[in-house]
């Protein structure tokens, strides 16, 4: 179906061709001057405004949101969150998808109380979760790669089956008494006032957006996500990619779940219920397109900050967070939709 | 022997076989109550399976059945509570319908719109499942609330089996017509296996998937009625998480997540499958902890069943499993 919309979206220089080249057989048309209109067609812009409106909306009717302290405080509610969100942005520029996070970041929790009981130092943790992560990453990257299967179903394997080992082992207790190195990153600031997991998501941010926009590594993603069989023929080693994504996938759930562990102080059955869908939810509102091939990491930061600050804002009104999914849902729906909608005639049925 | 290939008699055979191994470690499992049991505990998984197969048949999926559930199961409650005269037919029907329009908004959506399934059913699985909580005000509508009858109803016995019973078996062969004989259902698979010459011949795809995903809407809204009037309690997390047991249990029973195969056959043997397994844990004396990892490896497994069955002989330079449609670039 996309490809006879796409078909009918010539472009309107394609009707008057310019004058050619003499002795060539090809044009090349020039690039066309940005315009303001330009600009604001793009996704990231309407974020970025949506963003601001909300900001200063929030700071006119509210109070106490233009708060030094309870801004910064606000970013813990999202931290972990956009950092699973990153990697999953690759995922879906590749036109792949992973429901499994929330069970590996369940999983790496788990393993993190398994291995602090068992007498591994508070530094060691880190890699116990990174590792854990990484190891449940790879078993979605084999299952995908080597067995060529469509990447939602096996996810939803792993998930019932990670979070399932996670209970597994947890049973009905919890572990508790982590150490305080833990809590510090977890909860802990810099200079007294910026959150650490915010520090760390804003350093993976900027890593992320480098790699994907302006390496050849990252080129090769959107190539991928455009078309995997062009991409394959073209030398791009497809599985390879692939499986590297899942891999960093569950890396960073790992990455996410150390400073989830340590934030909220203890390993539940139920830590990080949900996550996934949230999670894709920053990831199709930051722009990129489910299909593949499209999208940015500017545009998943903005969707990040975006919905925590609505969420901040509802938070303060002393609305329940039951409400923020509802908001958050038909958020989803309408940025989907009003694209399309507005385009209604130019796409025939 | 031309049978014993067949996918679907393989996994009965499984089943029969499962039930039969768990029989010998606890006979208790065979007893006739106990296999009453086990039916009526699978049929809620059955009838969503069921219509969730047609959705993935049109290389769709939708995410939204358990909100879906939870929102008409809630009203449905809500209204046998404050009006407790109205007949429970009248109730069973405005779940119904609550469930076929929340079903139909999707279907506007993915099929007017031509917007990814995966995309808007995640949306409408949020806002349904505030709804609920909005409605409810967080409470929960527990059973000394609900009229005596509205909660009998799913486990009384009509000839020697409860009502959910038979209400799946006639989802069963209302879904098995629909599939095999109707023209709506045969367009379905027209559609999942190509959509583009699904149009090419005439089909209106966007109101097939309107209706497709208003059927599997309706299903949830009727399920939505048992599931609370079975458990007897209303409160805004019921059934969470089960879209995806549901989408198990049609992956269990090898319907193609690309789209175009299944059977129905298959659905509700994958269905019987994950209960089966759910049952016996306890009988054999399992922890219940192990439930949701052993789905797990029962998934993975009869994916790559699954996928064997499909692959072809031959040395391949190039993978051509990307030359296959996946999933998502249908989504």
């Amino acid at each position: 179906m996309n490809a006879i919309s796409t078909s009918l979206h010539q472009p309107d220089a394609a009707n008057t061709p310019p004058e050619k080249a003499p002795g060539s057989r090809y044009t090349i048309l020039d690039r066309k001057a940005p315009r303001l209109s330009h600009y604001l067609a793009h996704w990231e812009a309407l974020l970025a405004l949506l963003l601001v409106a909300v900001f200063v909306g929030n700071s006119v009717f509210l109070p106490n949101f233009f708060d030094t302290y309870n801004l910064a405080d606000s970013t813990f509610n999202f931290s972990e969150k956009a950092l699973i969100a990153l990697p999953m942005a690759l995922l879906i520029i590749c036109r792949e998808i992973d429901i499994s996070v929330s069970g590996t970041l369940a999983l790496s929790s788990v393993a993190m109380g398994f291995a602090h009981h068992h007498g591994v130092p508070p530094a060691g943790l880190l890699f116990v979760a990174l590792a854990m992560g990484a190891v449940c990453g790879s078993l979605n990257g084999v299952l995908v790669t080597r067995f060529a299967l469509p990447s939602i179903v096996v996810t939803i394997g792993t998930v019932a089956l990670f979070r399932g080992l996670a209970s597994v082992i947890l049973g009905d207790q919890a572990y508790t008494g982590y150490p305080q190195l833990l809590i510090d990153w977890g909860q802990g600031y810099f200079f007294d006032i910026i959150p650490r997991p915010f520090v760390i998501l804003l350093a993976f941010a900027v890593l992320f957006a480098v790699l994907l926009h302006a390496t050849s590594w990252g080129r090769r993603i959107f190539a991928i996500g455009s078309n995997p069989m062009a991409a394959r023929f073209s030398g791009v080693a497809v599985d390879r990619y692939r499986f590297a994504l899942f891999v960093l996938t569950g890396a960073m759930a790992g990455l996410a779940a150390w400073l989830l562990t340590g934030r909220i102080g203890s390993t539940r059955p139920n830590i990080a219920m949900g996550w996934e869908l949230e999670v894709i939810t920053m990831v199709i509102l930051g722009g990129v397109s489910i299909a593949g091939g499209k999208g940015s990491i500017g545009g998943v930061m903005l969707a990040v900050l975006l919905l925590g600050m609505v969420t901040y804002g509802l938070a303060l009104l002393n609305i329940p967070g039951v409400i923020m999914t509802i908001v958050v849902g038909i958020l989803l729906l309408i940025t989907i939709a009003l694209p399309r909608l507005l385009n209604r005639k130019q796409t025939k049925k | 022997m031309h049978y014993l290939k067949q996918r679907e008699v393989q996994l009965a055979l499984l089943i029969v076989l499962l039930a039969g191994a768990v029989g010998l470690r606890a006979p208790v499992f065979l007893t006739t109550g106990s296999l009453g049991n086990l039916l009526t505990d699978s049929t809620l998984l059955i009838m969503l399976a069921l219509t969730q197969m047609f959705v993935i048949v049109t290389r769709g999926i939708d995410l939204s059945v358990a909100s879906n559930l939870a929102l008409s199961g809630m009203m449905a409650a809500l209204l046998a509570v404050n009006y407790p005269d109205l007949p429970l037919g009248l109730v069973m029907l405005v779940a119904v319908l609550i469930g076929l329009l929340l079903g139909l908004v999707n279907g506007y959506l993915i099929g007017y719109l031509d917007l990814p399934p995966i995309v808007v059913t995640l949306g409408t699985m949020s806002v349904y499942r505030g709804l609920v909580f909005v409605l409810s005000g967080g409470a929960w509508v527990s059973s000394h609330q609900m009229p005596a009858n509205f909660i009998a109803f799913p486990l009384s016995h009509l000839f020697g089996v409860t009502h959910l019973v038979w209400i799946a078996a006639a989802a069963i062969i209302v879904t098995w017509l629909l599939a095999r004989y109707t023209r709506f259902g045969r367009d379905l698979y027209a559609i999942g296996n190509q959509p583009l010459a699904a149009r090419y011949v005439g089909i209106s795809t966007a109101r097939r998937l309107f209706w497709t995903y208003g059927l599997s809407g309706m299903m949830a809204g009727l399920c939505g009625y048992l599931w609370v009037a079975r458990y007897a309690v209303a409160y805004s997390e019921i059934a969470y998480g089960f879209e995806f047991t549901v989408i198990a249990a049609c992956v269990i029973g090898g319907i193609s997540i690309a789209g175009g195969a299944g059977t129905v056959a298959g659905a509700v043997l994958g269905a019987l499958f994950l209960s089966v397994i759910n049952n016996a844990l306890p009988i054999i004396k399992v922890s219940p902890f192990w439930q949701s990892a052993l789905t797990g490896i029962v998934i993975l497994t009869a994916v790559l069943i699954n996928a064997r069955g499909n692959k072809k002989a031959g040395r391949q330079i190039l993978p051509l499993a990307m030359l296959q449609p996946s999933s998502r670039s249908a989504a």
